[in-house]
C-alpha cells in the first residue's frame, strides 16, 4: 500500500529539509511550526504496459473500439504531447512511442495507409529530430520522419491551418488543417498534472495564436482558480467550449496516460524520500550530490541535471471520448498527487527546480523561473490557494541562468524591453502582445529554427498573473537582486531575511507552508 | 596682455596622446596634452569687419578633446595653424563697435572662417550660403584654420579675448543666460545635422549617442522634421532623462540598440562569424553622434537598405561593408550653414544660427543650460578631465569662463 501525502509540522526533531533552487538544492531549517506538505509516494503501476495499452484501445470509454474506427482509404492523424511532458523526460521507451506503435499496428491491420504523426507543440519550439525520435521511438521515427510524415505542428503555416468557426463566446477555433480534415484524430497524451489533457490536448496543442489568444490572456489567467481544476479555471472553460466545437468537426480518439511519482533516478532518488527517513545510503548520495554540485561549474551542473531521465511507471491509461477519458485521468492524477491541507497560511514557500515544461534541454531563464514558481507551483491547489490573499510567497531560485538565444529569443526582448516598462500582465499584454506575436523575425525563428513563438514569454508571464494578483509580497531567496527587481520582486539571501522583509505584510510570526516538490503535488486546501 | 590656453606643436605629446588618449583622460590632461596656459597679446585682425571680443564663456567640444588627445585624423593638420587658442563655442561681448553692432553687444560666434572673413571673393560654397563648405579656409588674409579656435590669428574662446568678423557674429537675445547662449553653436550644428538627415514623414530615426551632440540632434530632429520614432542610445541616467525631454520616443542602452531596433522595425537579424550581428531592415535614418567606430558601426548595422547614415562629428575608422551591401547613403554633417536651404515652414530662409537661437530658448534646453559646468582657465586640467567624463559625471556641457579666477 502506498503512503499518502501528508503535512508535517516542523518541530525541534525535524532535520533540515531539501529545497530545490535551480541547478542545485539546499538544506533549509524551517521555523518551528512550519507546515511541510509532502506528495504521496508513487502509486502501484500497471504491471504489463503493452497489455494495458491494448486493453485501452480495445475497450475505450464512450467510444467504439479503435479497430472499428479504422478503415482502408481513411485519413488518420496521430497527434502527441511534445517534450514539455513529462518532466524530466522519460527513460526510453517513452510511453507515447509505445502507444503510437500499437495504434499503427491496428491501422495497418485495417489497411490504413494515409497516416501522419504530428507533435502537438502549439507555440512551443520545434523539437529536434533526436527529441522526436526519443518520444516516438526508433522504429516509428525511421518509418515516418524521413518522408515528412512525422513532424512538428507549425502554428504559423497559414496554408495548413483550418478555421473551424467560433464558440458561442466568439472564440476562434483554428487548428491544424490535417488534423481537422482527418477521418480520425488519435491524440496520445501524457498527464503530469491535472491541468493537462482533456480538451486542452487538441484545442490547444494543435491551435494557432488566433485561437490561443482567447484564453491565454491576463484576464482569463487571473480568473483561473485553479489551473489544476478544470471546472474552476476560466482557461479550461474556454478550452472546453472550443473542444466541443472541434468534436462537431473531427472524430477525436483520446488516449491519456498517467505516471507515478518516480521522477528522480538514482543517485538522486533521495530527493523523493522524506528527510528524516534517509538511510545511510541516502545521506551519502545527498552529501555527494551536494558537494559535487558545489564545486561543479554551471555548465556541468546543467548537463548533470538535464541528462537525467526518469524511470516513471504507468499508473493507468484510458482511451476513447475526450471528456469521459479525462474524468478517469483526473481520478488517477488526484490519487497520485492530492494532499489535504487544512486552511491557508500567511506565507507559502516554494523551491523552484532546474526544469520546467519550457526549458527541456535548455536554460531556466528568469521568466521561466517565475512561471514555474508563481505559475505552476503556486497554482498547485484545489479549492483555494495555499497562501491567503494578501500573503507572501517565498521562492528559491538564483534567477541566473540567462537566456538561451536559440530557444528563447523573444524572451530576451521581453525581459529587456517589456518588463523594463511594466510587470503588470494586463498592461504589457495590452501594449506589446500583438507586436511580439506578429513579429516576422520571431515567426521565422519559430518556423525554421528551434525558437518558442514570439508571444510565448507573455504567456509565461500571464501564468503568474493569478499569483501576483493574489499575494502582496514575492521574495526570492538566493536570487540575483537586479534580476528580481526587473521582474518586480525582491531578493533575500536567506529565509530569515525573506521572512523579515515580509514581516511588514504578514507580521513577525506568520503561519508558513512549504510545498515539498518536486515530485508534483496538488494541495487540496480546505 | 591676456591669459589664454594655447595648443602647440609637440609630436611626442601627440603620439603619447594618441596612445592613451581616450582611455586615460588623467594622463591626457597631465603631461600628454599639447596645451599650456600662457600670457599673450590679444589677437587683432586689422581688416574691415573685424573686431575684438571679450570671452564670457567658451565650451569644450568633442572635437577639441579629439584634437588634444591626438585622436583627430592627420587630415586636419593641413587646415589648422599652430599654435592656436582653441574654443569655437563662444559667447562674448564686443570690446569695440563692429559695423552695425555697438561695443558691449553680447554675441555668439559662428566659428567657420569663410571667404567673407578672409576677405576673398566668395567661393562656390559661400556664394550659395553653404558657408560650412567654404573651400578657401586656408587662404586669404588669415592663417589656415577651418574655424575660430583652430587658427593662429583669430584667437579662440579659451582665451580672455579673441577677434571675429562681423559675418560670424550673432547677437544674443535679452533674457538668455550665458550658459544658454553657449549652447547656440552646438545647436546650430544640430540643426544642420537634422536637415542633412533627409528625414521624411514618419521615418524611424536612430541617434547613437546622448552627449550634447546627440541630445541636440534629437531636439532638432524632433522640431524640424516629421520624424516618427526617434530611438536614442544613452549610457547614463541623466542622458536618458534629457533624451526623453528632448524628443526621444525611446531611450536604450548601447547593448540593447540592435535588439530594440530589430523589434520596433520588424527587421531580421543575422549573425556573421566572429563579429557583431546586424539587421536586414532597420531604421530609415541613423545619426552617429559619438564618432567612435563602435557607434558608427551600430548606426550602419541598424539602418535599412537604402537608408541614410549621418556622420555627426569626426568619425573613427569603421567597417563600411554595410554601406556597400545595403546601399546606404553615408552623409557628413559639418558645422552649419549661413543659409540652410532645407528649412521649411516658419524657419524657411533662415540661418542655422538663427533657428538655433530660437530653439535654445526652449524650456528643456534652458534646464540643460543650468547644468553647464564652468572652470577658470588655470583649472584647465580639471576642466578637460571633466569634459572627458562628462557623461559619467552627469554633465552635458563643460566650459571655460576666462573672466573667472576661481
Ligand atoms: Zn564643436
Ligand atoms: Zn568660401
Amino acid at each position: 500500500m502506498t503512503r499518502p501525502g501528508f503535512v508535517l509540522e516542523v518541530d525541534d526533531r525535524t532535520p533540515p529539509l531539501v529545497v530545490h533552487e535551480g541547478l542545485g538544492f539546499r538544506l533549509e531549517s524551517f521555523p518551528l511550526g512550519t507546515r511541510v506538505v509532502y506528495p504521496p509516494e508513487s502509486l502501484p503501476t500497471v504491471p504489463d504496459v503493452e497489455a494495458a495499452i491494448r486493453d485501452a484501445l480495445l475497450h475505450p470509454e464512450d467510444s467504439a473500439p479503435l479497430p472499428e474506427l479504422l478503415f482502408a482509404g481513411m485519413r488518420l492523424t496521430i497527434a502527441f504531447d511534445d517534450l514539455s511532458l513529462p518532466l524530466p523526460s522519460m527513460k526510453a521507451p517513452d510511453i507515447r512511442g509505445r502507444i503510437i506503435e500499437q495504434v499503427l499496428t491496428l491501422a495497418a491491420e485495417a489497411g490504413v495507409d494515409d497516416v501522419e504523426i504530428v507533435a502537438a507543440n502549439a507555440l512551443h519550439r520545434r523539437m529536434t529530430a533526436a527529441e522526436l525520435r526519443h518520444i516516438v521511438g526508433e522504429r516509428v521515427f525511421r518509418s515516418f520522419y524521413p518522408q515528412g510524415l512525422l513532424y512538428n505542428f507549425d502554428a504559423e503555416d497559414r496554408d495548413n491551418l483550418a478555421h473551424l468557426g467560433t464558440t458561442d463566446h466568439g472564440e476562434d477555433i483554428e487548428i491544424s488543417k490535417r488534423a481537422a480534415e482527418s477521418d480520425l484524430l488519435v491524440y496520445v497524451n501524457v498527464n503530469l498534472v491535472a491541468m493537462d489533457g482533456g480538451h486542452k490536448s487538441v484545442g490547444i496543442g494543435l491551435a494557432s495564436y488566433k485561437s490561443l489568444r482567447h484564453h491565454h490572456n491576463p484576464k482569463t489567467m487571473v480568473q483561473s482558480r485553479s489551473f489544476m481544476d478544470h471546472k474552476k479555471s476560466a482557461m479550461h472553460h474556454s478550452a472546453w467550449r472550443i473542444g466541443r466545437v472541434i468534436k462537431d468537426h473531427v472524430k477525436v480518439f483520446q488516449i491519456e496516460t498517467t505516471l507515478d511519482n518516480d521522477v528522480f533516478p538514482k543517485p538522486f532518488d533521495f530527493f523523493q524520500k522524506r528527510e528524516w527517513e534517509w538511510g545511510v545510503r541516502d545521506q551519502g548520495s545527498m552529501l555527494a550530490a551536494k558537494r559535487g554540485l558545489a564545486v561543479a561549474p554551471q555548465k556541468l551542473r546543467h548537463k548533470l541535471f538535464h541528462d537525467m531521465r526518469s524511470a516513471y511507471g504507468l499508473t493507468g491509461i484510458s482511451a476513447g471520448e475526450v471528456e469521459a477519458v479525462h474524468e478517469k485521468t483526473l481520478e488517477r492524477v488526484h490519487r497520485q498527487q492530492v494532499v489535504e491541507v487544512q486552511g491557508q497560511s500567511d506565507v507559502l514557500v516554494l523551491g523552484v527546480p532546474y526544469l520546467g515544461p519550457y526549458n527541456v534541454n535548455s536554460s531556466m531563464n528568469p521568466i521561466l523561473a517565475t512561471c514555474m514558481g508563481l505559475g505552476y507551483y503556486f497554482n498547485s491547489y484545489r479549492h483555494q490557494p495555499v497562501v491567503r490573499r494578501g500573503g507572501a510567497v517565498i521562492l528559491y531560485h538564483p534567477l541566473n541562468e540567462g537566456f538561451n538565444q536559440l530557444h528563447h529569443p523573444s524572451y530576451v526582448d521581453f525581459y529587456e524591453e517589456v518588463l523594463a516598462e511594466s510587470t503588470d500582465p494586463a498592461v504589457i499584454g495590452e501594449k506589446y502582445e500583438q507586436q511580439f506575436a506578429e513579429d516576422e523575425w520571431y515567426r521565422h525563428l519559430y518556423r525554421t529554427s528551434h525558437a518558442y513563438h514570439g508571444v510565448h514569454p507573455f504567456y509565461m508571464w500571464y501564468w503568474a498573473a493569478h499569483a501576483m494578483d493574489h499575494v502582496d509580497e514575492v521574495i526570492w531567496v538566493g536570487a540575483d537582486r537586479k534580476v528580481a527587481a526587473r521582474l518586480g520582486f525582491r531578493a533575500a539571501s536567506t529565509l530569515a531575511d525573506a521572512l523579515e522583509m515580509a514581516s511588514g505584510t504578514v507580521g513577525t510570526s506568520p503561519s508558513i507552508t512549504y510545498l515539498h516538490n518536486p515530485p508534483q503535488l496538488l494541495a487540496d486546501v480546505r | 596682455m591676456m591669459l589664454a590656453l594655447e595648443m602647440f606643436r609637440s609630436l611626442p605629446r601627440t603620439v603619447a596622446g594618441k596612445a592613451v588618449g581616450r582611455r586615460l583622460p588623467g594622463i591626457l590632461s597631465g603631461y600628454a596634452a599639447p596645451l599650456r596656459l600662457v600670457t599673450l597679446d590679444p589677437p587683432k585682425v586689422d581688416r574691415p569687419g573685424w573686431a575684438r571680443l571679450r570671452t564670457r564663456l567658451s565650451g569644450i567640444c568633442g572635437s577639441d578633446l579629439g584634437a588634444l588627445s591626438g585622436q583627430t585624423s592627420l587630415y586636419f593638420s593641413a587646415v589648422v595653424s599652430l599654435p592656436f587658442v582653441p574654443g569655437h563655442e563662444v559667447v562674448a561681448e564686443l570690446v569695440e563697435d563692429c559695423e552695425d553692432l555697438p561695443a558691449g553687444t553680447r554675441v555668439v560666434v559662428d566659428p567657420v572662417l569663410t571667404c567673407a572673413a578672409r576677405g576673398v571673393e566668395p567661393c562656390e560654397g559661400c556664394a550659395s550660403g553653404a558657408t560650412n563648405r567654404c573651400s578657401r579656409i586656408t587662404v586669404g588674409h588669415l592663417s589656415p584654420g577651418l574655424q575660430t579656435g583652430f587658427c593662429k590669428d583669430t584667437g579662440g574662446g579659451w582665451g580672455q579675448q579673441l577677434a571675429a568678423h562681423r559675418s560670424q557674429l550673432h547677437p544674443v537675445p535679452e533674457g538668455y543666460s550665458d550658459e544658454q547662449a553657449i549652447l547656440i553653436e552646438p545647436m546650430a550644428c544640430a540643426v544642420h545635422t537634422a536637415l542633412r538627415a533627409g528625414v521624411r514623414e514618419n521615418d524611424r530615426v536612430l541617434v547613437s549617442g546622448a552627449g550634447s551632440v546627440g541630445l541636440f540632434a534629437t531636439f532638432a530632429l524632433r522640431r524640424l522634421t516629421a520624424a516618427g520614432e526617434i530611438v536614442v542610445v544613452a549610457k547614463h541616467a541623466h542622458q536618458r532623462e534629457f533624451a526623453q525631454e528632448f524628443g526621444a520616443t525611446e531611450v536604450v542602452a548601447p547593448g540593447e540598440v540592435l535588439r530594440r531596433v530589430r523589434r520596433s522595425t520588424g527587421a531580421f537579424q543575422v549573425q556573421p562569424e566572429f563579429s557583431s550581428p546586424y539587421l536586414l531592415g532597420g531604421v530609415d535614418v541613423a545619426v552617429d553622434a559619438v564618432g567612435s567606430s563602435q557607434s558608427l558601426e551600430t548606426a550602419l548595422q541598424a539602418t535599412r537598405a537604402g537608408g541614410r547614415v549621418v556622420l555627426s562629428g569626426m568619425p573613427a575608422p569603421a567597417d563600411l561593408s554595410a554601406a556597400w551591401f545595403r546601399e546606404l547613403e553615408v552623409v557628413g554633417t559639418y558645422a552649419s550653414a549661413r543659409h540652410e536651404p532645407l528649412l521649411s515652414g516658419p524657419y524657411a530662409g533662415r540661418s542655422a544660427f538663427d533657428v538655433a537661437t530660437e530653439l535654445v530658448g526652449h524650456d528643456a534646453v534652458a534646464r540643460l543650460a543650468k547644468s553647464v559646468a564652468a572652470y577658470p582657465l588655470h583649472r584647465w586640467r580639471e576642466a578637460l578631465d571633466h569634459a572627458h567624463s562628462a557623461g559619467r559625471l552627469g554633465t552635458v556641457k563643460v566650459a571655460f569662463d576666462p573672466r573667472s579666477s576661481q
